[in-house]
């Protein structure tokens, strides 16, 4: 029985047999992964409450026929109980976790950049300091663009010629100048627009200054975003509570 | 493999939740040497638990009749209500004794991950039990994990403003088990919730 070691949030579990779970993790070196973690469904488990979901982690697992085992785990934050007792923040965490599961597909495939921005977009939303769906949104974009799907709201995301431009659209991965639009693309206002792309590049004062309207169809057009690409949508996203 | 209904049943019992192969096999091989009144007694005893029992029109525990045992012993108090994730929380409770009031079986906890939203669980006809008036109390007693305590948390954001008094289960240190070994997490709840102790 071989033993290592992983740094990684937890996704979600599984319960399995009488008192088991299985543990889906992002881990900082090996990707996603799955284990067995024994009996932490019974109240006297040591290591349950360090195995929920958003708990960032490092455990000890041993290498077993099927899936691998936990064997010890400490907590190195745990996110999980400031998101459960705000509960427009824990959906968003939830659509949060479920995205990073959906993009990275192939367990133990290294995922450090998906790992790094989870961590980090689990860090904000607790801190509280930005409304949870810009935080989600933002994560949301980030997280496309790390997997390679990074749209554009500025330059044309056909030909490149300089912005602003106006239509938006989904298979071309961003706005389109008016020689390029396609039937199909939408027309969403500058000021969303400016918004996604606060959210992408990180600034948030442009952000925090936008305008409700604004950010409910920036929320709107990212999640088709995320759809498109993730052929499926998330089951999470629609109820994320966007009152919080 | 083996022959026809052998292999029929094994199939069958190996589709049981904790049953694999192996123990489907062993449960097969157990019920052709058994005595053959216990194996009838065995069968409608399923039968019957398909046919007689269902959910409680009140509560949603499960049920003989429309409404469960709890929900017509009249000893039972209603001001107070416990919200539980299953109905086999219900027999949880009841064995501690402790509680006399009533219940209400939610169906699960909300988990949008899973896809399971707050309306796929029963909240509107807990919604519609408080509508009287008569629950002063709500105890919130879905499970002790995250699920568990968002849902809690939404329960007690939408209750709140009607004036019922909303509580939760507390959690903490297992009764007979030694401080050292408790987890972080538990511990930090144990001292959360740390009640003051009266000197008579």
């Amino acid at each position: 029985m071989s033993l290592y070691r992983v740094e990684g949030v937890v996704l979600r579990t599984h319960k399995l047999g009488e008192a088991d779970r299985i543990v889906t993790l992002l881990t900082r070196d090996q990707g996603r992964i799955r284990a067995v973690a024994k009996g932490v469904r019974r109240t006297a488990s040591r290591i349950g409450a360090r195995l929920e979901p958003f708990g960032h982690v490092d455990a000890q697992l041993y290498t077993g026929r099927t899936l691998d085992g936990v064997t010890q785990v400490e907590t190195i934050a745990a996110y999980g109980a400031s998101l459960a007792a705000d509960y427009p923040r824990w959906t968003a965490g939830q659509a949060m976790l479920e995205t990073a599961e959906r993009l990275t597909p192939e367990e133990g495939t290294p995922a450090r950049q998906q790992f790094l921005l989870l961590v980090g977009g689990l860090r904000a939303l607790v801190a509280g300091e930005h409304a949870a769906p810009l935080v989600l949104d933002a994560y949301l974009l980030r997280s496309l663009a790390v997997a390679g799907w990074a749209p554009t709201f500025t330059d044309c995301a056909r030909c490149g010629a300089p912005g602003p431009h106006t239509a938006f659209h989904l298979a071309s991965g961003g706005v389109l100048c008016a020689a390029c639009r396609q039937p199909g693309s939408a027309a969403p206002a500058a000021a969303s627009l400016e918004l996604m792309a606060a959210l992408l590049s990180g600034d948030w004062a442009v952000a925090a200054a936008s305008e409700e309207r604004a950010r409910r169809e920036a929320s709107g057009l990212v999640a088709a975003y995320l759809s498109w690409h993730l052929e499926r949508g998330l089951r999470s996203l629609p109820l994320v509570d966007r009152s919080g | 493999m083996y022959e026809g209904v052998v292999q029929d049943l094994i199939d069958e019992l190996g589709r049981l939740p904790g049953v694999g192969p192996k123990s489907a096999q062993r449960i097969a091989f157990h019920l052709l040497q058994a005595d053959s009144e216990d194996v009838r007694r065995l069968a409608q005893a399923m039968l019957e638990v398909k046919e007689r029992v269902r959910f409680c029109t009140v509560c949603g525990n499960v049920a003989e009749d429309a409404e469960c045992r709890i929900c017509q012993d009249p000893r039972r108090d209603t001001a107070v209500l416990c919200v539980v994730e299953e109905p086999k929380d219900i027999v949880a409770v009841e064995r501690t004794r402790e509680y006399r009031g009533r219940y209400h079986v939610l169906g699960g906890a909300i988990s949008p991950i899973d896809g399971v939203g707050p309306d796929d669980l029963r909240i509107k006809e807990l919604l519609g039990r408080l509508a009287d008036g008569t629950v002063r109390e709500l105890i919130i007693a879905t499970d002790p994990n995250l699920e568990g305590e968002a849902t809690a948390t939404y329960l007690a954001r939408l209750i709140a403003p009607m004036g019922v008094a909303v509580s939760r289960l507390a959690s903490g240190l297992p009764v007979g088990g030694d401080l050292e070994y408790a987890d972080e997490v538990t511990l930090g709840r144990a001292f959360e919730g740390r009640r003051r102790l009266d000197v008579p």
